[in-house]
Protein backbone atom coordinates (compact mmCIF):
# COMPACT_ATOMS: atom_id res chain seq x y z
CA UNK A 1 0.00 0.00 0.00
CA UNK A 2 2.47 2.47 0.87
CA UNK A 3 6.64 1.92 0.22
CA UNK A 4 8.88 5.02 1.45
CA UNK A 5 12.99 4.35 1.17
CA UNK A 6 15.05 7.11 2.77
CA UNK A 7 12.41 9.37 2.51
CA UNK A 8 13.25 13.14 3.89
CA UNK A 9 11.62 16.50 3.98
CA UNK A 10 13.29 20.04 4.37
CA UNK A 11 11.88 23.24 4.48
CA UNK A 12 14.70 25.40 3.55
CA UNK A 13 17.57 25.15 5.79
CA UNK A 14 14.98 22.99 8.58
CA UNK A 15 15.07 19.70 8.37
CA UNK A 16 11.39 17.99 9.55
CA UNK A 17 12.71 14.65 9.14
CA UNK A 18 14.86 12.10 7.23
CA UNK A 19 15.75 8.39 6.90
CA UNK A 20 11.99 7.06 7.09
CA UNK A 21 11.51 3.48 5.73
CA UNK A 22 7.77 2.69 5.35
CA UNK A 23 6.40 -1.09 4.08
CA UNK A 24 2.83 0.04 5.11
CA UNK A 25 1.01 -3.36 3.31
CA UNK A 26 -2.96 -3.80 2.87
CA UNK A 27 -5.03 -3.40 6.66
CA UNK A 28 -2.06 -2.66 8.78
CA UNK A 29 -1.60 0.16 11.18
CA UNK A 30 1.35 2.60 11.63
CA UNK A 31 1.06 4.78 14.87
CA UNK A 32 3.13 8.10 14.58
CA UNK A 33 3.92 9.47 17.36
CA UNK A 34 6.12 12.16 18.89
CA UNK A 35 5.90 15.61 20.68
CA UNK A 36 4.31 18.65 18.92
CA UNK A 37 6.47 19.98 15.73
CA UNK A 38 8.47 16.61 15.25
CA UNK A 39 7.39 16.39 11.93
CA UNK A 40 4.17 14.08 12.30
CA UNK A 41 1.82 16.49 10.50
CA UNK A 42 4.37 16.53 7.77
CA UNK A 43 4.85 13.38 7.20
CA UNK A 44 1.10 12.53 6.69
CA UNK A 45 0.94 15.51 4.10
CA UNK A 46 4.05 13.86 2.12
CA UNK A 47 1.88 10.49 2.58
CA UNK A 48 -1.37 12.01 1.18
CA UNK A 49 0.33 13.26 -1.38
CA UNK A 50 -0.34 16.62 -0.61
CA UNK A 51 3.73 17.77 -0.29
CA UNK A 52 6.75 16.39 -2.19
CA UNK A 53 9.57 14.55 -0.15
CA UNK A 54 12.86 16.52 -0.31
CA UNK A 55 14.65 13.29 -0.65
CA UNK A 56 13.80 9.35 -0.85
CA UNK A 57 11.13 6.96 -3.50
CA UNK A 58 7.84 7.33 -2.07
CA UNK A 59 5.28 4.59 -3.63
CA UNK A 60 1.21 5.45 -2.80
CA UNK A 61 -2.08 3.91 -4.07
CA UNK A 62 -4.19 6.23 -6.60
CA UNK A 63 -5.16 9.45 -4.84
CA UNK A 64 -9.23 8.83 -4.78
CA UNK A 65 -7.90 5.58 -2.23
CA UNK A 66 -6.73 8.41 -0.04
CA UNK A 67 -8.81 9.93 3.14
CA UNK A 68 -7.01 12.00 4.74
CA UNK A 69 -8.16 14.09 8.00
CA UNK A 70 -5.78 17.28 9.09
CA UNK A 71 -5.45 19.11 11.94
CA UNK A 72 -8.46 20.84 11.20
CA UNK A 73 -12.22 19.22 10.09
CA UNK A 74 -11.54 21.04 6.65
CA UNK A 75 -15.02 21.67 6.25
CA UNK A 76 -16.58 24.86 4.90
CA UNK A 77 -17.87 26.88 8.03
CA UNK A 78 -20.61 28.81 6.43
CA UNK A 79 -22.15 25.96 4.09
CA UNK A 80 -24.78 23.24 6.16
CA UNK A 81 -23.01 19.97 7.34
CA UNK A 82 -25.64 18.35 4.49
CA UNK A 83 -23.94 21.03 1.50
CA UNK A 84 -20.61 20.14 2.94
CA UNK A 85 -20.74 16.21 2.49
CA UNK A 86 -22.94 16.79 -0.71
CA UNK A 87 -20.13 18.48 -2.36
CA UNK A 88 -17.06 16.52 -1.18
CA UNK A 89 -19.78 13.47 -2.41
CA UNK A 90 -19.36 15.21 -6.06
CA UNK A 91 -16.06 16.14 -6.22
CA UNK A 92 -14.66 12.39 -5.08
CA UNK A 93 -17.35 10.50 -7.31
CA UNK A 94 -19.42 8.87 -4.53
CA UNK A 95 -21.99 6.42 -5.67
CA UNK A 96 -25.52 6.83 -4.54
CA UNK A 97 -24.57 9.37 -2.65
CA UNK A 98 -27.89 10.93 -1.12
CA UNK A 99 -27.72 7.85 0.77
CA UNK A 100 -24.19 7.15 1.96
CA UNK A 101 -23.91 11.04 2.96
CA UNK A 102 -27.60 9.89 4.91
CA UNK A 103 -25.57 7.11 6.47
CA UNK A 104 -22.69 8.89 7.41
CA UNK A 105 -24.58 11.95 9.13
CA UNK A 106 -26.72 9.12 10.67
CA UNK A 107 -24.15 7.03 12.20
CA UNK A 108 -21.77 10.20 13.13
CA UNK A 109 -25.12 11.67 15.18
CA UNK A 110 -25.58 14.67 12.76
CA UNK A 111 -28.36 13.93 11.11
CA UNK A 112 -30.82 16.37 13.59
CA UNK A 113 -28.47 18.75 12.40
CA UNK A 114 -27.48 18.31 9.02
CA UNK A 115 -29.78 21.60 7.65
CA UNK A 116 -27.12 23.78 10.20
CA UNK A 117 -24.54 25.84 9.27
CA UNK A 118 -21.04 24.20 10.69
CA UNK A 119 -20.30 27.89 11.86
CA UNK A 120 -22.87 26.79 14.81
CA UNK A 121 -21.51 23.46 15.66
CA UNK A 122 -19.27 22.76 18.91
CA UNK A 123 -14.99 21.68 17.83
CA UNK A 124 -16.41 18.16 18.48
CA UNK A 125 -18.96 18.01 16.18
CA UNK A 126 -16.93 19.53 13.27
CA UNK A 127 -14.35 16.78 13.79
CA UNK A 128 -17.08 14.23 13.57
CA UNK A 129 -18.15 16.12 10.08
CA UNK A 130 -14.82 15.76 9.09
CA UNK A 131 -14.81 12.33 10.02
CA UNK A 132 -17.64 11.92 7.52
CA UNK A 133 -16.34 14.06 4.85
CA UNK A 134 -13.04 11.31 4.56
CA UNK A 135 -15.03 8.16 4.78
CA UNK A 136 -17.42 9.39 2.28
CA UNK A 137 -15.80 7.28 -0.63
CA UNK A 138 -14.83 4.32 1.26
CA UNK A 139 -11.52 5.19 1.46
CA UNK A 140 -8.54 1.97 1.31
CA UNK A 141 -6.43 4.29 3.31
CA UNK A 142 -7.02 6.66 5.91
CA UNK A 143 -4.74 9.23 7.08
CA UNK A 144 -5.41 10.79 10.58
CA UNK A 145 -3.60 13.70 12.44
CA UNK A 146 -4.73 13.28 16.26
CA UNK A 147 -8.08 12.20 15.06
CA UNK A 148 -9.46 12.02 18.62
CA UNK A 149 -9.25 15.86 18.86
CA UNK A 150 -12.11 18.11 20.15
CA UNK A 151 -14.30 14.27 20.49
CA UNK A 152 -16.61 13.52 23.14
CA UNK A 153 -16.88 10.20 24.73
CA UNK A 154 -19.28 9.11 22.26
CA UNK A 155 -17.35 10.69 19.32
CA UNK A 156 -13.83 8.55 20.58
CA UNK A 157 -15.89 5.78 20.94
CA UNK A 158 -17.35 6.02 17.05
CA UNK A 159 -13.99 6.87 15.81
CA UNK A 160 -12.47 3.77 17.40
CA UNK A 161 -15.51 2.31 15.78
CA UNK A 162 -13.47 3.31 12.22
CA UNK A 163 -10.26 2.21 13.38
CA UNK A 164 -11.60 -1.18 13.88
CA UNK A 165 -12.57 -1.26 10.37
CA UNK A 166 -10.41 -3.06 7.70
CA UNK A 167 -8.26 -0.72 6.18
CA UNK A 168 -4.56 0.91 5.98
CA UNK A 169 -4.19 3.03 8.48
CA UNK A 170 -1.78 5.70 9.86
CA UNK A 171 -2.16 7.75 12.46
CA UNK A 172 -0.17 10.53 14.37
CA UNK A 173 -1.42 11.56 17.92
CA UNK A 174 1.23 12.90 20.69
CA UNK A 175 -1.12 10.95 22.95
CA UNK A 176 -1.07 7.18 21.81
CA UNK A 177 -2.13 5.18 24.66
CA UNK A 178 -6.08 4.96 22.77
CA UNK A 179 -4.56 2.92 19.75
CA UNK A 180 -1.52 1.83 20.57
CA UNK A 181 -2.87 -2.08 20.38
CA UNK A 182 -4.08 -1.54 17.26
CA UNK A 183 -1.22 -0.70 15.78
CA UNK A 184 0.86 -3.20 13.73
CA UNK A 185 4.01 -0.31 13.23
CA UNK A 186 5.14 2.34 14.98
CA UNK A 187 7.34 5.00 13.87
CA UNK A 188 8.54 7.56 16.59
CA UNK A 189 9.79 11.12 16.03
CA UNK A 190 11.73 13.00 18.79
CA UNK B 1 -19.82 16.32 -18.51
CA UNK B 2 -18.40 15.64 -14.92
CA UNK B 3 -15.87 18.35 -15.31
CA UNK B 4 -18.64 20.85 -15.85
CA UNK B 5 -20.89 19.53 -12.82
CA UNK B 6 -17.87 19.62 -10.73
CA UNK B 7 -17.28 23.63 -12.02
CA UNK B 8 -20.84 24.23 -11.31
CA UNK B 9 -20.52 22.49 -7.70
CA UNK B 10 -17.75 24.61 -6.63
CA UNK B 11 -18.35 27.68 -7.88
CA UNK B 12 -21.91 27.09 -6.65
CA UNK B 13 -20.40 26.65 -3.36
CA UNK B 14 -18.45 29.91 -3.81
CA UNK B 15 -21.35 32.01 -4.19
CA UNK B 16 -23.48 30.64 -1.40
CA UNK B 17 -20.50 31.07 0.82
CA UNK B 18 -20.80 34.80 -0.38
CA UNK B 19 -24.14 35.29 -0.07
CA UNK B 20 -23.83 33.74 3.47
CA UNK B 21 -20.51 35.70 5.04
CA UNK B 22 -21.52 38.57 3.04
CA UNK B 23 -17.32 39.65 3.46
CA UNK B 24 -16.46 40.36 -0.09
CA UNK B 25 -18.91 41.83 -2.54
CA UNK B 26 -20.10 44.32 -0.21
CA UNK B 27 -16.31 45.69 0.57
CA UNK B 28 -15.91 45.69 -3.34
CA UNK B 29 -19.14 47.72 -3.97
CA UNK B 30 -18.20 50.18 -0.77
CA UNK B 31 -14.42 50.72 -2.22
CA UNK B 32 -15.63 51.27 -6.13
CA UNK B 33 -17.91 54.18 -5.57
CA UNK B 34 -15.89 56.02 -2.06
CA UNK B 35 -13.11 55.81 -5.06
CA UNK B 36 -14.87 56.95 -7.60
CA UNK B 37 -16.49 59.86 -5.35
CA UNK B 38 -12.73 60.71 -4.27
CA UNK B 39 -11.48 60.69 -8.16
CA UNK B 40 -14.89 63.06 -8.71
CA UNK B 41 -13.29 65.38 -6.51
CA UNK B 42 -9.86 65.03 -7.45
CA UNK B 43 -9.93 65.37 -10.98
CA UNK B 44 -9.56 69.36 -11.74
CA UNK B 45 -12.31 70.60 -13.69
CA UNK B 46 -11.84 70.71 -17.40
CA UNK B 47 -9.85 67.67 -17.55
CA UNK B 48 -10.95 65.50 -20.75
CA UNK B 49 -13.18 62.25 -20.68
CA UNK B 50 -10.09 60.18 -21.30
CA UNK B 51 -8.96 61.31 -17.67
CA UNK B 52 -11.71 60.03 -16.47
CA UNK B 53 -12.13 56.99 -17.85
CA UNK B 54 -8.11 56.39 -16.83
CA UNK B 55 -9.76 56.86 -13.22
CA UNK B 56 -12.51 54.85 -13.81
CA UNK B 57 -10.18 52.00 -14.93
CA UNK B 58 -7.81 52.26 -11.65
CA UNK B 59 -10.88 51.96 -9.58
CA UNK B 60 -11.79 48.73 -11.20
CA UNK B 61 -8.35 47.31 -10.84
CA UNK B 62 -8.13 48.26 -7.67
CA UNK B 63 -11.81 46.55 -6.52
CA UNK B 64 -10.94 43.86 -8.27
CA UNK B 65 -7.72 42.96 -6.30
CA UNK B 66 -9.74 43.71 -3.13
CA UNK B 67 -12.11 40.73 -4.12
CA UNK B 68 -9.10 38.31 -5.17
CA UNK B 69 -7.74 38.87 -1.92
CA UNK B 70 -10.41 37.33 -0.37
CA UNK B 71 -11.06 34.72 -2.85
CA UNK B 72 -9.50 31.87 -1.41
CA UNK B 73 -10.08 32.79 2.44
CA UNK B 74 -12.15 30.15 3.16
CA UNK B 75 -9.76 27.55 1.66
CA UNK B 76 -6.90 29.24 3.72
CA UNK B 77 -8.50 29.64 7.17
CA UNK B 78 -10.30 26.48 6.93
CA UNK B 79 -7.64 23.84 5.47
CA UNK B 80 -9.95 23.30 2.64
CA UNK B 81 -6.96 23.15 0.08
CA UNK B 82 -6.22 19.60 1.00
CA UNK B 83 -9.95 18.46 0.96
CA UNK B 84 -9.93 19.88 -2.56
CA UNK B 85 -6.59 18.89 -3.85
CA UNK B 86 -7.09 15.02 -3.05
CA UNK B 87 -10.47 14.76 -4.63
CA UNK B 88 -10.09 13.31 -7.66
CA UNK B 89 -11.73 15.30 -9.86
CA UNK B 90 -9.45 18.11 -12.21
CA UNK B 91 -7.97 20.04 -10.23
CA UNK B 92 -8.58 22.88 -13.03
CA UNK B 93 -12.58 22.76 -12.17
CA UNK B 94 -11.20 24.43 -8.69
CA UNK B 95 -9.50 27.35 -10.45
CA UNK B 96 -12.56 27.90 -13.23
CA UNK B 97 -15.27 27.56 -10.76
CA UNK B 98 -13.09 30.01 -8.39
CA UNK B 99 -12.47 32.48 -11.91
CA UNK B 100 -16.50 32.15 -12.61
CA UNK B 101 -17.19 33.02 -9.20
CA UNK B 102 -14.97 36.37 -9.25
CA UNK B 103 -16.35 37.10 -12.18
CA UNK B 104 -19.64 37.11 -10.82
CA UNK B 105 -18.26 39.55 -8.17
CA UNK B 106 -17.08 41.88 -10.27
CA UNK B 107 -19.50 42.04 -12.66
CA UNK B 108 -21.76 43.05 -9.35
CA UNK B 109 -19.41 45.34 -8.60
CA UNK B 110 -19.47 47.08 -12.44
CA UNK B 111 -23.21 47.30 -12.13
CA UNK B 112 -23.04 49.89 -9.67
CA UNK B 113 -19.96 50.61 -10.59
CA UNK B 114 -20.98 52.16 -14.19
CA UNK B 115 -23.59 53.73 -13.31
CA UNK B 116 -22.27 55.75 -10.43
CA UNK B 117 -19.13 56.78 -12.91
CA UNK B 118 -21.75 57.47 -15.43
CA UNK B 119 -22.98 60.24 -12.40
CA UNK B 120 -19.60 61.36 -11.11
CA UNK B 121 -17.96 62.09 -14.70
CA UNK B 122 -19.82 61.71 -18.19
CA UNK B 123 -21.93 59.05 -19.99
CA UNK B 124 -20.49 55.65 -20.79
CA UNK B 125 -20.39 54.06 -24.27
CA UNK B 126 -20.92 50.83 -25.52
CA UNK B 127 -17.44 50.38 -26.43
CA UNK B 128 -16.28 50.71 -22.79
CA UNK B 129 -19.13 48.66 -21.53
CA UNK B 130 -17.71 46.07 -23.84
CA UNK B 131 -14.20 46.21 -22.97
CA UNK B 132 -15.06 45.93 -18.88
CA UNK B 133 -16.65 42.95 -20.06
CA UNK B 134 -13.61 41.44 -21.50
CA UNK B 135 -10.83 42.75 -19.02
CA UNK B 136 -13.47 41.30 -16.31
CA UNK B 137 -12.62 37.52 -17.98
CA UNK B 138 -8.70 38.22 -17.72
CA UNK B 139 -8.63 39.46 -14.35
CA UNK B 140 -10.63 36.57 -13.14
CA UNK B 141 -8.53 34.12 -14.75
CA UNK B 142 -5.07 36.14 -14.12
CA UNK B 143 -6.38 37.26 -10.45
CA UNK B 144 -7.56 33.68 -9.24
CA UNK B 145 -4.36 31.98 -10.15
CA UNK B 146 -2.06 34.25 -8.34
CA UNK B 147 -4.74 34.48 -5.94
CA UNK B 148 -4.11 30.62 -5.25
CA UNK B 149 -0.55 31.19 -5.66
CA UNK B 150 -0.47 33.65 -2.66
CA UNK B 151 -2.38 31.45 -0.23
CA UNK B 152 1.31 29.41 0.00
CA UNK B 153 2.82 32.47 0.31
CA UNK B 154 3.78 33.72 4.18
CA UNK B 155 3.53 37.24 2.79
CA UNK B 156 0.35 36.54 0.94
CA UNK B 157 -1.45 40.53 1.50
CA UNK B 158 1.85 41.30 -0.16
CA UNK B 159 2.15 38.64 -2.55
CA UNK B 160 -1.34 38.57 -4.80
CA UNK B 161 -0.86 43.01 -5.17
CA UNK B 162 3.06 42.50 -6.25
CA UNK B 163 2.13 39.54 -9.03
CA UNK B 164 -1.33 41.07 -10.25
CA UNK B 165 -0.87 44.74 -10.65
CA UNK B 166 2.13 44.29 -13.25
CA UNK B 167 -0.11 41.79 -15.18
CA UNK B 168 -2.85 44.16 -14.82
CA UNK B 169 -1.18 47.25 -16.91
CA UNK B 170 -2.19 45.65 -20.42
CA UNK B 171 -5.66 45.37 -19.17
CA UNK B 172 -5.64 48.83 -18.03
CA UNK B 173 -4.28 49.74 -21.45
CA UNK B 174 -6.61 48.25 -23.77
CA UNK B 175 -9.29 49.50 -21.29
CA UNK B 176 -8.51 52.83 -21.60
CA UNK B 177 -7.58 53.01 -25.88
CA UNK B 178 -10.84 50.56 -26.39
CA UNK B 179 -8.58 48.07 -28.24
CA UNK B 180 -11.29 45.28 -27.82
CA UNK B 181 -9.04 42.89 -29.93
CA UNK B 182 -6.33 43.39 -27.48
CA UNK B 183 -8.44 42.29 -24.63
CA UNK B 184 -9.57 39.32 -26.52
CA UNK B 185 -6.37 38.15 -27.11
CA UNK B 186 -5.15 39.07 -23.44
CA UNK B 187 -8.15 36.70 -21.93
CA UNK B 188 -7.22 34.08 -24.74
CA UNK B 189 -3.75 33.52 -24.12
CA UNK B 190 -4.62 33.55 -20.02
CA UNK B 191 -7.46 31.29 -19.60
CA UNK B 192 -5.39 29.02 -21.41
CA UNK B 193 -2.11 29.54 -19.69
CA UNK B 194 -4.12 30.10 -16.10
CA UNK B 195 -6.16 26.66 -16.54
CA UNK B 196 -3.60 24.99 -18.06
CA UNK B 197 -1.27 25.29 -14.69
CA UNK B 198 -3.34 25.81 -11.95
CA UNK B 199 -2.64 21.84 -11.38
CA UNK B 200 0.76 22.81 -10.85
CA UNK B 201 0.40 25.77 -8.68
CA UNK B 202 -1.89 24.00 -5.91
CA UNK B 203 0.43 20.83 -6.09
CA UNK B 204 1.86 22.09 -2.63
CA UNK B 205 -0.11 24.36 -0.91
Amino acid sequence: MIAARGLAKRFGDRRVFRDVELALGDGEFLLVTGPNGSGKTTLLRVLAGLAAPSAGALELPARHTIGYLGHSPQVYRELTALENLTLFGRLYRVPERAERVGMLLERFGLWEVRHERVSTFSRGMRQRLGLCRVLLHEPSLLLLDEPYNALDAQGAELLDGILDEPRTLVVATHEPQRVEHRATQRLAFA
Amino acid sequence: MSYVADVGALARKDLLLELRAKETLPSMLLFVVAALAIFHFALPRGAGDTAALGLLWSALIFTALLGLTRAFVAEREQSMFDALVLAPCDRSAIWLAKALAVLAFLAAAEVVALPAFAAFFSGIGGRTIAAVALADVGIAAVGTLFGAMAVAGRARELLLPLLFLPMAIPIVVGGVGGYLWFLVLYDAIFVILAWATFEYVVAEI
